[in-house]
């Protein structure tokens, strides 16, 4: 009962930053330089067709009055329309999200399966061969710029040794029925659909892209792993485990690991949040139809209504990351699972 | 007489480190008979904690451990680590200062218990839990079943150091080593962990080395009473012994500094000086800085621990 109430005020937290976003966003489209009504008039505008727009814009209107009718078309789920694709913002978002998201998770899920293991290695082997090793991995991800790791991987995988697929999308629908979608993960789709080969081949896509992000996530998470493991296992709680007599794996994993798991999932939040941001350079190589591409062209073709409602999804994905790593560490740590 | 439980000859210990090696102890020797109650008492820096951790084996790896003689129970401990790793826990255990800091944050403190018994014998998932409700009731926690399911932060720090004795005892060892068990207890709850220690060390024919900077506690408590400075163990004896008739001028600083009933504040004295750096070469007695009592030969002159009466050591050449 007490861990529903505590997870209920958790939730209500996030209001007030969702209503904060709701008017930044509004602001920020007030704030772009240039006139929206000028722009959208088009080139052959003339003074009234321009007051026209403007009043049929509503930009005519007094702001906090703007405001309340974006708020209320917001209600009703209206992003605006898309000056370049001529669709609803809304409707092109969440057509491309998938694919973001796909491929974050899958660079994620690359990151942690290499990154915790090491520091957890390293921090169990201090000095050793694999705490060396460790540290370069961490110092060579860290030092390579996202785009120049994607470039090199293509170059090697793709155009010298013909392993990965050609670079150009998530699926090469020439010779694959792309799935009907479900969840939009093409990986869940396609086994959804039964098709396996389709399966296969989108995996193949996303290899390189997801190593390209994940490299650039594999830093953070192996050296908060270790350095938290290091703090854990020199920490009292594990020197009374050993005197107690238990094993090294029991205290290890069962003692350490889940005390060091609290700083490895905090910095998780943080990373996967890069991981979006970065997702704009890998999308862009890999030709990958995902929202950083969207979000580039709608900044370089003032396509405010695009850019208003990406940065809108963002913060509100944002929002979400934050309640579930809050939710990861009350999992975790009883103390915060008592608090307040 | 019978053969002790512990015997311990020529213990040394140096620790490497960047700015030299710390030579921490150095020839410690001492014993502890079946049911009899030790304290090790000195100040801080003196080794005592070094000596119990070096006994369980809990020290870090740059620790170089040296001994002639490290017997416990008619099991040779001077040797590889399988030997130790085998009675941790079971024969041999410990519980440390900072109670709270002790136990695993977030972990069931039943859970914790449950974990030791497990480990130490084939126990089914249910009786180890019975096993653990019983250990708690055993250090007279109240509610047994209820604080079973609680977490280290939910308790105070008195009922956390209850359940690392309930923890340490659960496998009935031979031999508790208790590190400053009630550094950070205010004064009300030390005496209660004190006299709990003591009743069930008495009870269950335990033996037991409690590690205090208060020889007032100390004196009361134990049954023997060994004196550490520097590294060395300077003085050992039994409690009256040492309060009557101690020998060395370090014990004699000690009992000046300790308050009585029946003293003023103003009538306690410090001992001069600091303890020595361990990391220079140092003269066999490592007191001499600080000794109104020095004469040329204690710079150079070995000093061995002699036995100056029934049970009473002193390492000084010349004893009170």
């Amino acid at each position: 009962m007490k861990i529903v109430l505590s997870l209920a005020t958790r939730i209500a937290t996030a209001v007030p930053s969702l209503i904060g976003v709701i008017v930044v966003t509004f602001l920020l489209a007030r704030a772009l330089p240039g006139d929206a009504a000028v722009y959208y008039a088009g080139s052959s505008a003339t003074p009234e067709s321009i007051a026209q727009v403007r009043k049929a814009l509503g930009l005519d209107k007094p702001l906090w009055f703007q405001f309340g009718d974006y708020a209320s078309r917001l209600a009703h789920g209206d992003l605006g329309t898309s000056l370049s694709s001529g669709q609803p913002v809304l409707h092109d978002l969440v057509a491309r999200l998938p694919a973001s998201m796909e491929l974050t998770l899958c660079a994620l899920l690359f990151a942690m399966a290499i990154g915790l293991p090491l520091g957890i290695a390293a921090a169990t082997r201090p000095g050793k061969a694999i705490d060396h090793i460790c540290r370069v991995i961490v110092s060579v991800g860290a030092a390579f710029p996202t785009f120049f790791v994607a470039l090199g991987l293509v170059y090697v995988f793709y155009f010298r040794l013909g392993i990965a697929p050609e670079p150009l999308g998530r699926l090469n629908d020439t010779y694959f029925t792309v799935p009907p979608t479900v969840t939009g993960f093409y990986l869940i789709d396609t086994i959804l659909a039964g098709d396996l080969a389709a399966f296969d081949a989108s995996l193949a896509q996303l290899v390189l892209p997801s190593i390209s992000l994940g490299l650039f996530a594999l830093a953070p998470i192996a050296r908060i792993a270790r350095a938290s493991m290091l703090a854990s296992l020199s920490s009292d709680f594990c020197r009374t485990a050993r005197a107690m007599g238990l094993s090294r794996t029991r205290i290890v994993y069962g003692y350490a690991l889940r005390n060091a798991m609290l700083p490895v999932v905090n910095i998780l939040g943080m990373v996967f949040s890069f991981l979006l941001g970065a997702n704009v350079l890998v999308e862009q190589v890999f030709a990958w139809p995902g929202i950083g591409a969207y979000a580039v062209n709608a900044v370089i073709t003032s396509d405010y209504a695009a850019v208003q409602g990406f940065v809108l999804m963002m913060a509100i994905l944002y929002i979400l990351l934050n309640l579930a790593v809050d939710l990861a560490v009350a999992a975790i740590d009883p103390r915060v699972r008592y608090d307040g | 007489m019978s053969v002790p439980l512990l015997q311990v000859d020529g213990l040394s210990v140096n620790f490497r480190t960047r700015s030299g090696t710390v030579k921490v102890l150095d020839d410690v020797s001492f014993s502890i008979d079946k049911g009899e109650i030790l304290g090790i008492v000195g100040e801080s820096g003196s080794g005592k904690s070094v000596l119990s951790y070096a006994l369980m084996g809990l020290l870090d790896d740059n620790a170089q451990i040296k001994a002639d003689t490290i017997t416990f129970g008619g099991i040779d401990l001077n040797g590889p680590a399988s030997a130790l790793s085998a009675i941790r826990g079971r024969e041999l255990s410990m519980i440390f200062q900072s109670p709270r800091t002790a136990l695993n944050p977030i972990m069931k403190v039943g859970k914790q218990i449950e974990d030791v018994l497990r480990r130490h014998g084939p126990v089914s998932r249910s009786n180890a839990k019975a096993a653990a409700i019983a250990a708690l009731a055993r250090v007279r926690i109240p509610d047994p079943e209820r604080r079973y399911e609680a977490y280290p932060f939910e308790l105070s720090g008195g009922m956390c150091q209850r359940v690392m004795i309930a923890m340490a005892l659960s496998c009935s060892p031979s031999l508790l080593i208790a590190d400053e068990p009630t550094t950070g207890l205010d004064v009300t709850t030390q005496a209660v962990v004190m006299d709990l220690i003591r009743d069930l060390v008495r009870e269950s024919r335990m033996s037991s080395i409690l590690i205090t900077h208060d020889l007032a506690l100390a004196a009361e408590y134990c049954d023997r009473i060994a004196v550490m400075h520097a590294g060395h163990m300077v003085e050992i004896a039994s409690a009256r012994t040492l309060r009557s008739h101690f020998a060395h001028p370090y014990t004699r600083g000690l009992f000046a500094a300790t308050p009585t009933a029946d003293t003023e504040l103003n009538d306690l004295a410090s001992i001069p000086g600091n303890l020595p750096d361990l990391r220079l070469d140092l003269p066999p007695c490592r007191f001499l800085h600080r000794c109104d009592r020095r004469q040329a030969d204690c710079e150079t002159a070995p000093v061995p621990l002699q036995a100056i009466g029934t049970d009473h050591s002193v390492r000084c050449r010349y004893p009170l």
